[in-house]
């Protein structure tokens, strides 16, 4: 089985479990990312990985070999550290040049390998530098290519980006992309940074305390969480809490929300029952703001509110909309004409919010995972064991 | 405004201070009279002397083999140690650095005396070889020091690259760990070699007959003062080559220096 697969990881430092039966299978090729706040267990699940960690349980993968008591120095596996670990003794040449010399290849062949890989990352001029004369991007760049001359099976990035400013790490993105569709290596990239796995995976796998909570393409992992710290973590949201009420046909249903007058309509992709406690998503900038009480279509939910507070963002405008004692709703929306914008919505003007029916998500509430809330299989039902890979 | 004298005086009088007895010892090994009391003349008589002084010499070449033995041992125990304390953080990590750093507080005379006992008690011959092992004693100190201070900024996962490029243990050390650790591991040699060739109060306690080194010879000769001028002529003569270790030393830091910035 071609790429890399990690098979019930734990992994325990004192009384912290860092990893908890951790379980990701990472195709041939792919730009994978872990995300997670700082202390979910990335870094280690990728320190596991690279072999300078032996996990307490599980087996690691590459390729359908098992790697787990391989010394990191055997892996055909290479890591680009956060603070890159360039050795400040040597040239970027001699740098690059390191894990072919430990290698042994012929020296003619380093020297060509190292020339090409100094054209990959645009640093040829440089190359006699030593890495304290360059800059933070150039050193990314370096740790790149020392990484990929070798010719990895994968390629392990520790959040490469992290020291780097706002406008070098989006352009180092990109070129991390570029790169990546040059070599075509596997990518496992770690970040706590969202908008750095949106915009470079293929995958993401979400963690927190040491397990998986989603695995998912950006889209999937943005408009279905699973759970609301998926939710959360990953854009900006709003919560309900309530109960299914009524089931309006295959696909609706109605929800009632803890004091929060109409119900709701929601698009019913679980197929849970009436009277089922669920906790609801809505994405800001899936609501849309009017001064005047919309047309009421059917598939379309409306809220009264007042607005507390309006941030302008330059490119959207950001509300606060009391709708109820317990909810401030935040929504965003665009601006479509330069200053044209007709007489904006301010501060504490009566507004009309309202979503389409399939803009909500439902999560599961992953405490009662429990079967007797799922509807039976009649339709095509998802259980909450399902991986969405 | 006129600035004051003040500061240009403190800074005459402070360098007159440390550099006249100096001056006077440079003058005084030119100096025909005896005990240097009044000046009867230049004379390079007292360097001829010291010329032909075997003893001197033998304490010199004495000095040289404890400095350099007692350097190279000391400066791989010591680099090692410093390794070890700064790698494997444990709770023992703080008696360790509290058991290393002794010796650097110890007084000379203590550590001269305990190791007396110490080499009379197991039945150690006084010699060269005590010596040695006195001066490695408290030369680990020093170096352990300053390749510590060396490690506490020194960047771990630049070893982790190494093995993650495919180096084994020996590579690792011998490629990255050594060359990055190298300005401290050569700061701390000289400051052992140093600290080694002009040890008194130490060696003093511990050394065999024949076995003087130049310090402990220097004052046997102080002994009987007749041989003051030849002192001053030695003292004169190690005063150029250390300048002139210093000089080239300096010149070549600066130099590597701009090398790398």
């Amino acid at each position: 089985m071609d790429g890399l697969t990690f098979e019930g990881i734990t992994k325990q430092f004192g009384d912290l479990k860092a990893l908890d039966n951790v379980s990701l299978s990472i195709r041939q090729g792919e730009i994978f990312s872990l995300l997670g706040p700082s202390g979910c267990g990335k870094t280690t699940l990728l320190r596991i990985c690279a072999g300078f960690e032996t996990p307490d349980s599980g087996r690691v993968l590459l390729n359908g070999e098992d790697i787990t008591g391989l010394p990191a120095n055997r892996r055909r596996v290479n890591t680009i550290f956060q603070n890159y670990a360039l050795f400040p003794n040597m040239t970027l040449r001699a740098n690059i040049a390191f894990g072919l010399q430990v290698a042994k290849v012929p020296k003619k062949e380093i020297a060509d390998r190292v020339e090409a890989m100094l054209q990959l990352v645009q640093l040829e001029k440089h190359a006699h530098k030593r890495p304290n004369q360059i800059s933070g991007g150039q050193k990314q760049r370096v740790a790149i290519a020392r990484a990929l001359v070798n010719r990895p099976q994968v390629l392990l990035l520790d959040e490469p980006l992290a020291a780097l400013d706002l406008k070098l790490r989006q352009r180092m993105l990109v070129e991390l992309g570029d790169i990546h569709d040059e070599v075509g290596t596997t990518f496992v990239y770690v970040t706590h940074d969202q908008g750095e796995a949106m915009g470079l995976s293929d995958r993401i796998a979400v963690l927190n305390h040491g397990v998986v909570e989603q695995v998912g393409t950006p889209p999937e992992i943005y408009e279905a969480p699973r759970s609301s710290f998926t939710a959360a973590f990953i854009g900006d949201t709003n919560f309900f809490n309530g109960r299914v009420c009524e089931i309006v046909d295959s696909e609706y249903c109605t929800v009632e929300i803890d004091g929060l007058e109409p119900r709701i309509r929601m698009f019913n992709d679980k197929n849970l029952r009436a009277n089922v406690p669920v906790d609801l998503s809505i994405r800001p900038e899936k609501f849309s703001i009017h001064r005047q009480p919309p047309d009421s279509a059917q598939e379309r939910n409306t809220l009264r509110g007042v607005v507390e507070n309006v941030i302008y963002l330059g490119s959207h405008t950001k509300w606060w909309v009391r709708v109820s004692d317990e909810y401030l709703i935040s929504v965003t929306s665009q601006h479509s004409r330069f200053l044209l914008d007709k007489d904006p919505i301010r501060w504490e003007e009566e507004v009309w919010i309202s979503w389409h029916a399939d803009d909500g998500y439902m999560l599961e509430r992953y405490n009662e995972s429990d079967e007797s809330l799922v509807a039976l299989p009649d339709t095509e039902v998802q259980t909450l064991e399902d991986e969405p890979e | 405004m006129k600035s004051s004298r003040l500061p240009a005086t403190t800074v005459w009088l402070t360098l007159l201070f440390f550099y006249l007895p100096i001056l006077v010892l440079v003058v005084n090994s030119f100096n025909a009279h005896k005990y240097g009391g009044s000046w009867d003349g230049f004379t390079l008589k007292w360097y001829v002397r010291l010329f032909e002084d075997r003893a001197v010499w033998h304490a010199l070449g004495n000095s040289l083999v404890v400095a350099l033995a007692s350097t190279i041992v000391s400066t791989v125990l010591g680099t090692v140690a410093a390794y070890a304390m700064s790698r494997f953080a444990s709770r023992l990590q703080k008696v360790q650095y509290g058991l290393i750093y002794m010796p650097l507080i110890v007084p000379d005379i203590l550590m001269g005396m305990s190791l007396l006992l110490f080499f009379l008690s197991v039945g150690f011959e006084l010699g060269l070889a005590s010596i040695c092992v006195a001066h490695i004693t408290f030369c680990i100190s020093y170096v352990a020091m300053v390749v510590f201070a060396r490690l506490q900024d020194f960047d771990y996962s630049i070893m982790e690259a190494a093995y993650d490029l495919g180096a084994d243990s020996r590579t690792a050390v011998l490629k990255v760990l050594l060359p990055a650790l190298a300005p401290g591991i050569a700061a701390g040699a000289l400051l052992a070699f140093t600290l080694s060739i002009d040890d008194f109060v130490i060696t003093f306690f511990v050394s065999g007959p024949g076995s003087s080194t130049l310090p402990v010879h220097i004052y046997s000769m102080m002994k009987h003062s007749r041989f003051m001028p030849v002192i001053n002529a030695l003292s004169t003569l190690l005063l150029v080559v250390t300048f002139a270790a210093v000089g080239v030393s300096q010149y070549l830091t600066t130099k590597k220096g701009n090398g790398v910035k």
